[in-house]
């Protein structure tokens, strides 16, 4: 096929997308509007069930079945990662250097620290009554810790990140939001049932199995995002392959 | 329309900042560009009454996406300086 056939046939192509994009726009319901039959119904089913947070329900009570799905996506990720970014055959680490930080940027990012790390926390906890959960807060708590790395340097976060422990934490988040799931099994309800005690309405402990469920996505997002961020770290600042180490000593 | 106004220019902030990270070339100031991208984003998704998703845009979009970029690059250019160091030779 020559190129300007390619083009001819990407050009069609696109037509034909943009043809039925444009239609299928036209059929939107408008803009804003009144009218939100899913809505309603998910705020009803959410209320039923004593949880605050309508997103929270639908993620981890009405559709904790997709939840499940997009953690198993995100723990594969880490796991791809993982094998992709390891030190292979041809590389050696090098000790990183103590790095020099300028003493306003070691301040803020020190104050930062604590602060942010709380919030995350306090995100994942109060997954089921306000905005957050499990994924948001995960991630907040786990940048928090690598602000260390903009205060002090490498060595530092790598001194309060056993990684193997977040190897660990990572998987174990992942088992239980499925062992959650399964345990509703024998008090007869479906897998990922919220079977549970629904608990007092806009209080920590309501919502049945969500609290537990957003915790374990708490835990198994903060253990992840430490994981990924510390592959490329490794390769960012520790890992050289054996002829560049040899430039260097050179 | 003047209730729409807000949603309106969250909008055309995410368009402007959106062309900026295609049209920046170099890959460090595109992940500022980015951050910024991440950050117009999920005041859109608050404007749209969306505070969940503007909390997870807000983490990922704007701070751990760029950060993956800016360790990614530090890795390529160390490893391109040592392969020119190389040819040199």
């Amino acid at each position: 096929m020559t190129m300007r056939l390619r083009m001819w046939v990407l050009a069609l192509g696109g037509l034909g997308v943009a043809v039925l994009y444009v239609l299928a726009c036209l059929d939107l319901p408008s803009f804003g509007g009144h009218r939100h039959p899913y809505g309603d119904r998910a705020v009803r089913a959410a209320l039923a069930r004593h949880t605050a947070n309508t997103i929270s329900s639908v993620n981890f009570d009405q559709r904790a079945l997709d939840t499940l799905g997009e953690e198993s996506i995100l723990f594969g990720s880490v796991l791809g990662t993982v094998v992709l970014l390891r030190q292979t055959r041809d590389e050696d680490r090098q000790q990183p250097e103590p790095a020099r930080v300028a003493p306003s940027v070691r301040r803020y990012a020190l104050f930062a620290l604590p602060v942010t790390l709380l919030i995350g926390l306090y995100i994942v906890a109060h997954g089921q009554l306000s905005p957050g959960g499990g994924f948001q807060g995960g991630v907040v708590v786990a940048t928090s810790l690598h602000l260390l790395y903009i205060a002090v340097d490498y060595r530092a976060l790598e001194r309060i990140r056993p990684l193997g422990l977040y190897e660990v934490a990572d998987a174990a988040g992942e088992a239980a939001y499925v062992l959650v799931g399964a345990a509703a099994l024998p008090a007869g309800w479906a897998f990922l049932g919220n079977f549970l005690p629904y608990g007092t309405f806009n209080t920590l402990a309501s919502g049945g199995t969500v609290p537990l469920l957003n915790a374990a996505i708490g835990v198994e997002v903060a253990a992840g995002v430490v994981v990924l961020l510390a592959r490329f770290l490794d390769q960012a600042v520790e890992i050289v392959s054996t002829d560049e180490e040899a430039e260097g000593r050179a | 329309m003047t209730g729409e106004l807000p949603v309106l220019l969250g909008l055309l902030l995410v368009a402007a900042a959106g062309t900026g990270a295609v049209l920046v070339r170099d890959p460090v100031r595109q992940s500022f560009v980015l951050s910024l991208l991440g950050l117009s984003l999920a005041a859109l998704f608050l404007l749209l009454q969306a505070p969940d998703v503007a909390l997870s845009q807000l983490a990922v979009g704007s701070a751990l996406t760029p950060l993956m970029v800016l360790l990614s690059v530090r890795k390529v250019r160390r490893k391109a300086r040592s392969e020119r160091r190389e040819e040199r030779e």
